[in-house]
């Protein structure tokens, strides 16, 4: 096992890297628009229903199907196979987590701060910048560590519609009925999961407003 | 000067319209804390709230300097609203210093301009910047961070406040202490301010005028004395309560009733003149004692002066308790029943003689006040 490990170590380096870039792309992706989604639902109750139901019946779809569904749909602009449609899939599950945390995290700021903000003077952009997103970012970091840990996983499965990265490993393994192969696929994704996840806390905890720190702590 | 012009706020509920506030109509000089007080759902905090816009008015007008605001855009009304609330809503994510120069940097000023005006504030407050413009507001006492939360009220240097029960959540020690230290700024910044309170110890205290609400409408306006000597009808009477002749005189100061007309003793003089002064003066009990700078340093029984011979300074007794000018009566009733003693000495700031205080002339004060004002028509709420 470490021997084929060592032998193969350089495409294990570039799949673990073909494999992070996926996700950090779809997940990317799926932050640049989910926050501002989130944000977006907080000023109608009935928008906000209907946009986290559709993103979790979204998440619902097993991944082997929401492959099957897009194949057919890229294949209409030449991309049915490849890493695109499992960036899409990975994007769409990460928008559920991403999207119900902001607009969580936003709904859930002290009534009594959005009254001072709003007597003091804020418009409600300034009250956004300097105050409900710098207080949400703690809740909104934690959706994004939920997408890309779960979708590590999704990505796995997505090298069998041939998107590549560390599922290549487990999918030869099956079909050659390689253990070694599939073994060692299988332990890197976990791996490169629980590290990931680690890696994430910290740059929450970064981007934690100082003043807040303390509090998430005691909280 | 605020003026509120039949402000009104109806709100439309499943059960059909409900009044928070019926054309209230009200005028707080420029300079003078006014407070607004009731029992809760009474419309005041709704009323404070159309101020600065933070409840829409349904109709009516909010006057500040006799400009109506009704022109102003919302942003620009409130940067010049100073606003407090009781919750103190202190951004947890920003510094002190950031908390309190959120104004002006909202106003665009230039950084040393607010960086100084914080300073400024901080020392207004009595807190020490070094010590406190980096800290987070988590990392304070409650008392200290609504102390910061009248700083940033200030800091763009409002000409108005609106205060939302904003000592209400401090415990009572500190609050009274933060009462004090804001009146004192009061009294140099000379702001208009309307004060949201549900206690009528603390509307007796800090307030120059006070306007009692009832459901939704504005039931008196007066000042504290005139409120107290004569509630307008028996729902201000209920709310102000039984002691309220007891309340006035946290009002009165010795200085409004003391007596001035006293007699003395020198130590040097004799107890035969000692004796004669007390019936001069018609005295029961017994005469006070000056020294060379008419401090009072001790009396001189009369059942003393009367059956004793030799000099005052030889036969007298220490003063029990002495009050000030600028004593409120209440301190001088406890003093009074403390010591178990009818009058007192009062002081001037150089610890001289200049009068006396009996307990018969505060009762009568009282009920002279109370006379008068029941005799002449209630003030009218405007």
């Amino acid at each position: 096992m470490i021997q084929f490990t060592l032998a193969n170590f350089d495409t294990l380096m570039s799949r673990t890297v073909e494999h992070i870039a996926l996700v950090s792309l779809a997940v990317g992706i799926a932050t640049l628009t989910g926050v501002p989604i989130g944000i977006a639902i907080t000023k109608s109750k009935r928008a906000a229903q209907i946009v986290l139901y559709v993103a979790a019946i979204i998440v619902t779809i097993p991944s082997i199907a929401l492959f099957g569904i897009m194949m057919p749909i890229l294949s209409i602009f030449g991309y049915g196979i490849g890493y695109v449609p499992a960036v899409i899939a990975v994007l769409l599950y990460s928008l559920l987590p991403i999207i119900r945390n902001t607009y969580t995290a936003i709904n859930n700021v002290d009534p009594a701060l959005r009254e001072a903000a709003r007597g003091i003077g804020m418009s409600p952009n300034e009250r956004l910048r300097l105050v409900e997103i710098p207080l949400a970012i703690p809740v909104i970091m934690a959706g994004v560590r939920t997408a890309v840990v779960l979708n590590i996983g999704v990505m796995a499965i997505a090298a069998y519609i041939g998107a590549g990265g560390l599922g290549t490993f487990i999918s030869r393994g099956i079909s050659q009925s390689d253990p070694r192969q599939l073994i060692v696929g299988a332990v890197a994704v976990s791996l490169l999961a629980v590290v990931v996840d680690y890696a994430l806390l910290a740059l929450q905890k970064q981007l934690t407003p100082k003043g807040m720190a303390k509090i998430i702590q005691a909280g | 000067m605020i003026r509120l012009d039949n402000l009104t706020k109806i709100y439309k509920t499943t059960e059909g319209p409900v009044t928070a506030a019926d054309r209230i109509s009200m005028e707080v000089p420029a300079g003078e804390i006014c407070i607004l007080l009731g029992p809760s759902g009474c419309g005041k905090t709704t009323t404070l709230k159309m101020i600065n816009r933070i409840v829409q008015p349904t109709s009516g007008r909010v006057l500040i300097d006799g400009e109506d605001t009704a022109e102003l855009d919302t942003q620009t009304l409130r940067h010049n609203i100073g606003y407090v609330i009781q919750q103190i809503g202190l951004f947890p994510n920003m510094t002190i210093e950031e908390n309190i120069s959120v104004v002006p940097r909202l106003m665009g000023w230039d950084k040393t301009k607010y960086r100084n005006r914080t300073r400024d504030l901080m020392d207004m407050i009595a807190m020490d910047p070094d010590a406190f413009l980096n800290c987070f507001p988590h990392e304070l006492s409650g008392g200290q961070q609504q102390r910061i939360g009248v700083a940033r009220a200030l800091a763009a240097d409002p000409p108005v406040m609106l205060m939302d029960e904003p000592f209400g959540a401090i415990d009572p020690i500190n609050r009274a202490v933060i009462q004090d230290e804001f009146l004192k700024m009061q009294k140099e910044l000379k702001k208009t301010i309307l004060f949201v309170s549900h206690d009528i110890d603390e509307a007796i205290k800090m307030g120059n005028r006070i306007a009692i609400f009832r459901a939704g409408q504005l039931v008196q306006y007066s000042e504290p004395d005139e409120l107290l000597a004569a509630p307008k009808n028996e729902f201000v009477e209920s709310f102000l309560g039984d002691d309220r002749a007891l309340k006035r005189l946290n009002l009165v100061k010795v200085r409004d009733v003391v007596n001035d007309t006293i007699g003395t003793v020198k130590p040097s003089d004799s107890l035969e003149t000692a004796h004669k002064r007390i019936e001069e003066y018609g005295y029961q009990n017994a005469i006070i004692m000056v020294n060379e700078q008419y401090q009072p340093v001790g009396m001189v029984a009369a059942s003393v002066a009367k059956n004793t011979k030799g000099y005052c300074s030889d036969h007298n007794s220490p003063m029990p308790a002495q009050v000030g000018l600028d004593d409120d009566l209440r301190k001088v009733v406890s003093l009074m029943f403390g010591h178990d003693i009818t009058w007192a000495p009062c002081v001037d700031e150089k610890e001289r003689l200049c009068g006396q205080i009996t307990q018969r002339t505060i009762t009568h004060h009282l009920s002279a006040r109370h006379a008068m004002q029941t005799a002449k028509k209630p003030a009218e709420v405007i």
